[in-house]
């Protein structure tokens, strides 16, 4: 008799990144029994959650969406969809189910059952913990979240545990769309519910949310299948041309987490240490081994953003040898001749920021090469409290640059080349992460309600 | 000696959220593994002189045997994103690790 299992298909590692036909269809013929995919990630930055827009376009989340949607219909099998829309808040979520709308309405699709598992968490929910010392911050680097950081942040969501997507799960809902969601949990949840144990559904989860980034060569644009056991899982990628072996899934529990194997996740802790990791057939691990204990307390994870200032910015590039050899000089003194041409504007206001590609525009003071180059890319920034602000120290940070007459120049018709008519970008607003913090809940579910949706 | 991005199949860096970089540095064969781990080369002082950060700024340096990989996590002077960040993603802030000098390997009795 074939030993029980369960096998869940993640088409991409970021919906709306895209994935192979080919590969979706193969995977489809090996009967998943559920397709659940990642929309999330705040890789990046805060300016999504902050401003309320998508991490990928509305052609590219709906193309995804109608072949996940329409072939998990077609299979009675359930969707899910973690952190819709990339942050996972209110108007992301919203923004996910307008397409939706679009796709079941132009494929025909009239009863297919759908749950909403919101994450938006109010402030006042926030600010109750933070009197009674259940709000940390994550990591020693982040401060103490006080008021004015709560006030100032536009929207804050949290990162829902499995607990609430089983409940959606328990609704029969077909389609399944999660706010913000920690990334494996999707896929974790589904296994749980189907009874299989929770340190394996999750590890499945933690490799699948990245879809074919486990294997060799790894993308997230491919399709991964896995497929869980009573003792252990497996994982293997629907495109046979992508190796996966022991060192590329052993490999992939390092990607983008603090720790190697101990990882934390909503009321869990997983720790992958004494994994082992077999190679079952040509491109197909199994791993055993994986385990997790209840964290001490169960703790969700916020994420706010706010706005910080707006930006003005200009590229240009610099090719004289004369003028990139005292480079670093000439920048501050343009920058001194601007301070001193808008005296009135008080120095609070504003910050001018030089970023030279070509000598350590990415790395910068930390950069131990000091190689001189040929050409240099400049990019010059303003940002400021007003977006006028911004743009008028930034037209006359450029035209100062432009004509800066500086000891020895000897092209004294111009110091920059501009690749583009207007040379000056205003970009808009610039947002930090304020909320980046742990809170305490004594209900996995009570700030993620669960909505039905026909 | 040998410098590290030679001995190391994978050598990275990238955000683990928005307020750290962790670097990963893997390897497809146990002596390279072996031969950086045992050199002790990657320690609290090369990264803290590597990276400029102090003891406390830097949460992990953990090698983990059955992937063959040590990571190393330390915070973000700047958070992802925000004003003054030069690295988004934190993708290309691997490049001093590279140039770590591994010693050859002590001869076997």
């Amino acid at each position: 008799m074939k030993e029980k299992s369960f096998k869940i298909l993640s088409p991409c590692g970021i919906l709306g990144y895209g994935f192979p036909d080919e590969s979706f269809n193969r995977a489809i013929e090996m009967s998943p029994d559920a397709i659940v995919v990642d929309a999330g990630s705040t890789d990046a930055g805060p300016h999504k959650l902050g401003a309320g827009v998508a991490i990928v376009s509305k052609m590219a989340a709906k193309k995804d969406l109608r072949r996940i949607i329409t072939a998990g219909y077609k299979l009675g099998i359930p969707v899910i969809i973690g952190s819709a829309g990339g942050s996972g808040g209110e108007v992301h979520v919203k923004w996910t189910l307008a397409i939706i709308d679009e796709i079941l309405r132009e494929e025909g699709i009239k009863d297919l059952k759908q749950a909403i598992v919101w994450a938006d968490i109010p402030k006042a929910a926030v600010r109750e913990a933070m009197r009674k010392g259940e709000v940390v911050p994550l990591g020693t680097s982040v401060p103490q979240l006080e008021e004015k950081a709560l006030e100032e942040t536009t929207a804050i969501v949290a990162q829902m545990g499995i607990e609430p997507i089983i409940k959606a799960l328990e609704s029969h809902a077909g389609l399944i769309i999660c706010g913000r969601a920690y990334d494996p949990a999707p896929f974790a949840a589904v296994g749980v519910y189907n009874g299989y144990p929770k340190a394996l559904s999750y590890h499945m989860g933690k490799v699948l949310e990245c879809g074919a980034l486990c294997c060799n060569p790894g993308t997230t644009k491919d399709c991964m299948m896995g497929e869980l056991f009573e003792d252990h899982f497996d994982v293997y990628p629907a495109d046979p041309r992508r190796k996966c072996n022991t060192t590329s899934v052993a490999a992939h529990t390092f990607y983008e987490k603090d720790h190697p194997f101990i990882l934390h996740g909503p009321g869990i802790i997983q720790d992958l240490e004494r994994c082992t990791f077999v190679q079952k057939a040509e491109n197909r691990v199994s791993v055993y081994g994986s385990d997790m204990r209840d964290s001490d307390g169960y703790w969700i994870k916020l994420e706010g953003a706010r706005l910080q200032a707006y930006r003005t910015f200009v590229i240009a590039g610099v090719r004289d040898p004369i003028l990139i050899s005292k480079l670093d000089e000439v920048e501050k003194a343009v920058q001194a001749s601007v301070e001193k041409q808008y005296e009135e504007i008080d120095r609070s206001l504003y910050t001018i920021m030089f970023y030279n590609y070509g000598i350590n525009a990415v790395m910068g003071d930390l950069e131990p090469l000091k190689d001189v180059p040929h050409e240099v890319g400049v990019l010059f920034q303003v940002v400021a409290s007003t977006q006028e602000i911004a743009s008028a120290i930034c037209a006359s940070l450029r035209s100062t640059f432009m004509h800066y007459g500086y000891e020895g120049r000897k092209a004294t018709a111009g110091n920059l080349a501009f690749p583009f008519a207007p040379s000056d970008v205003e970009f808009g607003k610039v947002f930090e992460f304020s909320v980046y913090h742990l809170m305490k809940v004594s209900d996995p579910c009570s700030f993620f309600p669960l909505e039905a949706r026909e | 000696m040998t410098r590290l991005v030679e001995l190391a199949k994978v050598l990275r860096s990238k955000n683990s959220g928005p307020f750290e970089i962790t670097l990963d540095v893997l390897f497809d064969d146990k002596a390279s593994y072996e031969r950086v781990k045992k050199s002790g080369v990657i320690d609290y002082p090369a990264i803290m002189k590597a990276y400029s950060l102090r003891r406390q700024d830097i949460s992990c340096i953990v090698f983990f045997d059955s992937a063959m990989g040590v990571k190393i996590t330390f915070n973000r002077p700047i958070s992802s994103g925000s004003m003054a960040d030069r690295d988004v993603y934190g993708a290309q802030q691997h490049a001093p690790l590279m140039e770590l000098l591994i010693p050859e390997q002590e001869e076997r009795m």
